[in-house]
């Protein structure tokens, strides 16, 4: 327990939510403010899966969230993302209060979620041609778009004939060719082999690097979160989640992932990250338990 | 298993039964008390294969077969297209709207409890002994396929892909179009081999039941007169037309369902 306590403060001196940095500055793309999520269940009990917390994604910042599972980064995206109203709180989205979907962001899954009776070129042209946009030029930003990400050739292709990595390609390509100026993306290469992994992270990296968006990245995997992005959030597991670090990465930009997993900093970073994720990794297996006990 | 060899081995299958059929009924198995010869499938109840073929043979060389073959499969495409638009129209209102859902469940589940043949006689009343009295019964039949299948296609769509096109800027309208639409219909697709069927059972049931014309009157006229042979005529062009359909469905199916990933090809 002493152990718990003391790994804690090695990433936050207080656990208060209010002790985290949060200047909701003006011009922050994201702006999380106090936001909260209960669910009813059934018989009028309420599970409070996110206790109120502030967070805030500046312009062109590279934000990745990392938690155990079941710890509610998802649901930081979809209240980002305008899918999901937050109990409480706020979202506000370059200073403006977001109510239903944010038109600004893009969101990319972390399940399949093309369209599998369109073709890959039509899966990505539509986003554009349900904004008025003719079809042929759609249909030309739309090759472009999937040269941009690999797939030069595979336009023709449906969904269940292209692999894991290339659907993961052509949902990137959906996502970028309406130029959102917020990225939001939940696991997305979560599904993927390592090798593939790497490939996608590099792609997405050298993307973002041509017009740095304001990306969300919620994952699960540490090494991830470091080679990609600026800073660093670490979510409790829940209930009542809230984020319990948050760490600068000062790794030089452009990367190459590959190498920056040799330096210094990033292993200093890891084993600080690791410090403070350790403990709520095991909560999160530990919580059926403890539940149980509860009762 | 090669090709060839199946195809050989399914021939050789109705060789066999033809030859049982033919020997039974047409080579004297001793002699009865009468002093008759007797056969183990006499005539009279089973025909002969040759009889039936020579018929049906008969029935397209005089052209005879024509007109009720035309009249079967105009009252099955009636029964097929309007249960199949009532369907999807009320498939996909009954999935939008939870509370008709809910309301109307108890009924729509009576509906289709009820076996449709019990029907016909009433729709023979209404309808009169032409085409229409068959092709709503037909349309009974159809219905609920495609009613079901469109009201569990619609409400399955996965709401992944539900969010992600809202996320690209999807209205209703367009959602209606691009996710809902589609998705309906390739369940009414997945079901056009049971709908087609069914349209087909619609049509010569009610033809059998009660009427001027058609596969099902065939079947009923030679029956009232004891011709063995005719009912089987009858019924091997029955079948051979209703697989004829089926090839025709195959082939729409395939057409349009190219986007969806057949269980044998792995990428």
């Amino acid at each position: 327990m002493a152990r718990n306590n003391k790994q804690k403060r090695v990433c936050m001196p207080e656990t208060e939510p209010e002790a985290l940095s949060f200047p909701p500055s003006p011009e922050a793309a994201v702006v999380l403010g106090g936001v909260s999520v209960t669910y009813h269940m059934a018989a009028g009990a309420t599970y409070e899966a996110v206790a109120p917390i502030d967070v805030f994604v500046r312009d062109g910042e590279f934000v990745a969230v990392l938690g155990p599972t079941g710890c509610g980064k998802s649901t930081l995206l979809n209240m980002t993302a305008g899918l999901m109203p937050p109990s409480t709180g706020y979202a506000e989205i370059y200073g403006e209060r977001l109510s239903g979907l944010n038109p600004k962001a893009g969101y990319l899954f972390q399940q399949d979620a093309l369209m599998p009776w369109k073709s890959a070129l039509d899966n990505v042209a539509i986003g554009l041609e349900v904004t008025g946009m003719a079809r042929s030029a759609a249909l030309a930003a739309a090759e472009a778009m999937l040269a941009r990400v690999g797939l030069k050739g595979f336009g023709g292709r449906y969904p269940h004939q292209l692999s894991g990595g290339q659907r993961k390609r052509v949902a990137l390509a959906q996502v970028l060719v309406r130029a959102p100026r917020i990225l939001l993306m939940d696991e997305p290469f979560g599904p993927l082999d390592a090798q593939t992994r790497l490939i996608m992270s590099e792609l997405l990296l050298d993307l973002w690097q041509q017009d740095r968006k304001a990306v969300m990245f919620v994952t699960h995997d540490l090494d991830e979160a470091i080679a990609l992005s600026d800073r660093v959030l670490v979510m409790s597991a829940g209930p009542r989640s809230h984020i319990i670090g948050e760490f600068d990465v000062n790794l030089p930009r452009p990367r190459a992932i590959a190498e920056v997993r040799s330096e210094p900093e990033f292993h200093r970073l890891h084993a600080a990250i690791w410090g403070c994720l350790r403990d709520e990794v095991r909560k999160a297996y530990a919580l059926p338990e403890a539940a149980e006990e509860a009762k | 298993m090669a090709r060839g060899k199946l195809l050989a081995l399914q021939i050789l299958v109705l060789l066999v039964f033809l030859g049982v059929w033919h020997i039974g009924s047409t080579v004297p198995f001793g002699k009865m008390e009468n002093g008759k010869p007797f056969f183990l499938l006499p005539p009279f109840f089973f025909s002969t294969p040759g009889d039936v073929l020579a018929r049906v043979w008969k029935m397209f060389a005089d052209g005879s077969i024509y007109r009720h073959l035309g009249i079967t499969l105009l009252e099955a495409m009636l029964a097929f297209a309007i249960g199949s638009i009532a369907g999807v129209l009320l498939g996909f209102a009954f999935a939008r709207r939870p509370l008709l859902a809910a309301v109307f469940d108890p009924y729509i589940k009576m509906a289709n409890a009820l076996p449709r043949v019990v029907l016909a006689p009433i729709f023979a009343l209404w309808f009169g002994l032409g085409i229409w009295s068959k092709v709503w019964l037909g349309v009974t039949l159809v219905f609920f396929i495609v009613f079901f299948n469109v009201y569990q296609g619609v409400r399955e769509v996965p709401q992944v892909v539900l969010a992600n096109a809202r996320m690209l800027g999807m209205n209703e309208r367009q959602l209606l179009r691009h996710v809902y639409w589609p998705a309906a219909l390739s369940w009414v697709f997945s079901s056009l081999h049971t709908s087609v069927g069914f349209a087909m059972v619609g049509a010569v049931v009610g033809e059998y039941l009660g009427s001027s014309a058609g596969l099902g009157y065939l079947i009923h006229q030679a029956e009232g007169v004891f011709d063995v042979t005719g009912v089987f005529a009858g019924m091997v062009i029955l079948t051979m037309f209703v697989m004829l359909v089926d090839i025709v469905v195959t082939h729409i199916e395939n057409r349009l369902l190219k986007w969806k990933p057949s269980e044998s090809k792995t990428i």
